[in-house]
C-alpha cells in the first residue's frame, strides 16, 4: 500500500533524528563510518518503522523478520536506530568504541540487543541471509529476511556465490537491498574496481532488479511491496544513494567513508541538518 | 547416545569412515528433525550424500562455493536448525576459514563440520587436496571444539556426540579406507575425554586419527621385542584437550611422543607440548608428524611409512627416545 503523506512526514522526522544521532555517536566514538551510515538512513528508517515485524520488548520473538546489515561498518547507524526503537538506552552509545563497551564499530549480536547477526567482514551478510531464508522456508515460517549490502562489498566473490544460491533456491522470502552510494574506501567504485553494469550483473545471476532513489520513501516502499509480491525469483533493490547524505561537506566525498568530528565540525554538521529540516 | 547405532567390525571394515558417518547421520536425521546437511559439490565423495538421498529437502548443495556454504550454514543455524556441513578439510579450514571463524565461531553457532580428506589421507592428490594445517587453524578459533576420530566407529560416535554438544564442532577424518581400531562403539566415547587404549608405564604415545591403531600395534611389538610397557592414548579431542591425561603421563612415564597426520606445528603435538611446558616438570618429548613441509605425493600407506606414522615408524621413534638416557642429564630431577 502506498505511503500516506502523514507516514512520510513521520519517517522524515525519524530520519532527521537518526542523522543527528549518527553525528553525535561519531563525535563520542572518536570516529565512525559516517558516510555509508548517512547514505542508508532512509532505508533503515523505512525498514524499522514500516516494514520489519519486530518487537523491542521481545527481541528474540521467533516469528520476527530478520535484518542483516551486510555492510556491517555502518553499525553506527544501526546501533543509533536500535536505541531509538527501544532496544537499549541511547545514552549507552556514549561509550561507543571505548574499553569494554558493548558497541564497537562492527556490532556483535551477543552484546547488542536487536541484532540478528554479527557483521563487519564484507561479503559475509548475504550468505548468512541466504541460509536464514532457506531455514525459514524449510521450517515453514512466514518471516522475511532483509539484507542490506554495500556496493563496494560486491567486489567480494562470496556475494556472487550467495547470489547464485539465492537464485538457485528461488528465495523469494529474501529481500536484498544494495546501497549504491558509488564509493568505497579508496574512491569511486568504478575507479577502484568497476561494478557496472551492476544491475545487469544481478539480473544475469537470476535476480529481479528494481532500481530506485534510495532516499525516496515512496520509491523504496513501492520496491519493497513489489519484492514481497514476487514469487518467481529473488528481488534485488538497487538503491541509488548519496554517500554522506544530509551533510553537504560530506556528500559524495569518499574521504568521509570513515571520519571523526571535533566539536566545531559537529556543530557545523548539525547546522546543515537543521537548515534542511523542512525539506 | 542414539539407539540402534551399534557397529561391528564387519560393518566397519566394509565401510569407510565417511560411509559410517553417512549412515549415522541418516539415523540421527530421524531423531532430530532440525538436522540439515550441506556440501559443496562433494556430497558423493564425503558421503553426506547418504543423508541427502534420505532427506532431499533437508540437504543443500552449495555448489563449488565453500565461502557461501559456511555462511549459509551460519544462517541456517541462526534460523534454529542444526547444519552438518561436509567437504574436504583443505577447503573448510582455508578457503572458508574466515566464514568458519567469523560467521560460525564468533557467533558461537550450532554448526557441525565433518571435514574429510584430512592430513595426507588423499596423498595421491597432491598438496592442493592434502591438509596438514587444519587442526592448528581450527584449534586457534575460540568456541570451536576439535575432534579427530581414530576410525569409522569413533567417527560415528563423534557425530552422535556433536549433535548434543552445543556450539561449533570440527570433526576431522581421512578419506576412509583406513583399518578399524575399535571392535565396537561401546568404549565410552566422550568429547574432551581421551581413551587409554593400551596401559603402560615406560613411555606414553599420544595419538589421534590413523596413528592410534598404528601405535597400538607398535606397543604390542615393543612389548614382545623389547619388553617395554608402552602406554597408548587416543587423544581424539584436540580441543578441549584432556590435560589431565597428559599430566598423568608426564608423572607416570616421563616420556611422551605424539603421532599425528598433521604438520608438527600447531596440532596435537603442539597442544601436548603446551601442557608439558606449563606442568613445570621434566619430560622427554618428541613430536612426530609431517615435518613442516608439503607432503610427497603417494598412496597414504606409503606416505605414513615414509613419515614414520605407521607401526614400523612408531617402533623406531620409541626405540630412539628410549635409547636416550635422560636421567643422566644434570637438570632432569630439578625441583621435583
Amino acid at each position: 500500500m502506498p505511503l500516506s503523506e502523514q507516514e512520510i512526514a513521520g519517517l522524515r522526522q525519524h530520519a532527521r533524528q537518526l542523522r543527528q544521532d549518527i553525528l553525535d555517536v561519531t563525535f563520542w566514538a572518536g570516529g565512525a563510518h559516517i558516510g555509508g551510515a548517512l547514505s542508508i538512513v532512509e532505508i533503515l528508517v523505512l525498514l524499522y518503522y514500516k516494514y520489519l515485524s519486530i518487537d523491542s520488548k521481545n527481541p528474540q520473538k521467533e516469528d520476527r523478520d530478520r535484518f542483516i546489515l551486510s555492510k556491517g561498518h555502518a553499525g553506527v547507524g544501526l546501533a543509533s536506530l536500535l536505541a531509538r526503537k527501544g532496544y537499549f538506552d541511547f545514552e549507552l552509545l556514549k561509550d561507543f568504541n571505548k574499553f569494554n563497551s558493548p558497541f564497537g564499530m562492527h556490532l556483535d549480536k551477543h552484546k547488542v540487543l536487536g541484532l540478528d547477526a554479527s557483521t563487519g567482514s564484507l561479503g559475509h551478510g548475504l550468505p548468512m541471509a541466504v541460509g536464514l531464508a532457506l531455514g525459514a522456508r524449510l521450517q515453514k515460517k512466514q518471516w522475511l529476511t532483509y539484507c542490506l549490502l554495500g556496493d563496494g562489498e560486491c567486489n567480494e566473490g562470496s556475494i556472487w556465490e550467495a547470489a547464485m544460491a539465492a537464485a538457485h533456491y528461488k528465495l523469494t522470502n529474501l529481500i536484498t537491498i544494495v546501497d549504491r552510494n558509488k564509493f568505497s574506501v579508496d574512491g569511486n567504485t568504478e575507479d577502484v574496481m568497476a561494478l557496472e553494469p551492476f544491475a545487469e550483473k544481478w539480473r544475469s545471476f537470476g535476480f529481479i532488479v528494481i532500481e530506485v532513489d534510495g532516499h525516496s520513501y515512496t520509491d523504496l516502499s513501492r520496491a519493497i511491496d513489489a519484492a514481497m509480491e514476487e514469487k518467481a525469483a529473488p528481488v534485488l533493490i538497487m538503491a541509488h544513494t548519496v554517500k554522506g547524505k544530509g551533510v553537504d561537506f560530506m556528500e559524495n566525498d569518499f574521504r568521509w567513508h570513515y571520519g571523526g568530528l571535533d566539536s566545531d565540525m559537529l556543530a557545523k554538521a548539525k547546522q546543515v541538518l537543521a537548515s534542511t529540516a523542512k525539506d | 547416545m542414539a539407539e540402534g547405532l551399534t557397529w561391528n567390525v564387519y560393518d566397519a571394515n566394509t565401510m569407510t569412515q565417511a560411509d559410517i558417518y553417512g549412515d549415522v547421520l541418516c539415523l540421527l536425521g530421524e531423531k532430530y528433525d532440525r538436522i540439515v546437511g550441506l556440501s559443496a559439490d562433494l556430497a558423493k565423495s564425503t558421503k553426506i550424500g547418504k543423508f541427502a538421498e534420505k532427506y532431499p529437502h533437508r540437504f543443500f548443495n552449495a555448489g563449488v562455493a565453500e565461502q557461501n556454504m559456511f555462511g549459509m550454514a551460519a544462517g541456517l543455524a541462526l534460523s534454529g536448525l542444526i547444519p552438518v556441513v561436509s567437504t574436504m578439510a583443505v577447503f573448510t579450514t582455508m578457503r572458508a576459514a574466515e566464514q568458519v571463524r567469523t560467521d560460525i565461531c564468533y557467533q558461537n553457532l550450532n554448526v557441525k563440520i565433518i571435514a574429510t580428506h584430512g592430513g595426507i589421507s588423499f596423498g595421491q592428490a597432491g598438496t592442493t587436496h592434502q591438509c596438514t594445517e587444519d587442526i592448528a587453524i581450527m584449534r586457534s578459533m575460540a568456541n570451536m571444539t576439535v575432534v579427530v576420530p581414530a576410525d569409522g566407529i569413533e567417527c560415528g560416535n563423534a557425530v552422535i556426540a556433536c549433535i548434543e554438544h552445543p556450539g561449533p564442532v570440527y570433526i576431522r577424518i581421512g578419506r576412509g579406507f583406513d583399518p578399524t581400531c575399535y571392535a565396537d562403539d561401546k568404549y565410552g566415547f566422550e568429547i574432551g575425554k581421551s581413551v587409554e587404549i593400551v596401559p603402560g608405564s615406560d613411555i606414553t604415545l599420544i595419538c589421534c586419527g590413523i596413528t592410534v591403531l598404528q601405535a597400538r600395534e607398535a606397543a604390542r611389538i615393543l612389548k614382545e621385542s623389547n619388553g617395554l610397557s608402552v602406554r597408548v592414548i587416543n587423544m581424539h579431542t584436540i580441543k578441549p584437550l584432556d590435560t589431565e591425561a597428559v599430566r598423568k603421563a608426564i608423572a607416570e612415564t616421563r616420556r611422551i611422543i605424539t603421532f599425528e597426520d598433521h604438520n608438527i606445528y600447531g596440532g596435537l603435538g603442539s597442544a601436548v607440548a603446551e601442557v608439558i611446558a606449563e606442568s613445570g616438570r621434566a619430560c622427554a618429548f618428541t613430536r612426530v608428524g609431517i615435518p613442516d613441509c608439503y607432503s610427497l605425493v603417494g598412496y597414504p600407506e606409503d606416505l605414513y611409512h615414509h613419515y614414520k606414522l605407521d607401526a614400523d615408524g612408531i617402533v623406531e621413534k620409541v626405540r630412539e627416545v628410549m635409547g636416550k638416557d635422560f636421567e643422566e642429564e644434570e637438570n632432569w630431577e630439578d625441583g621435583f
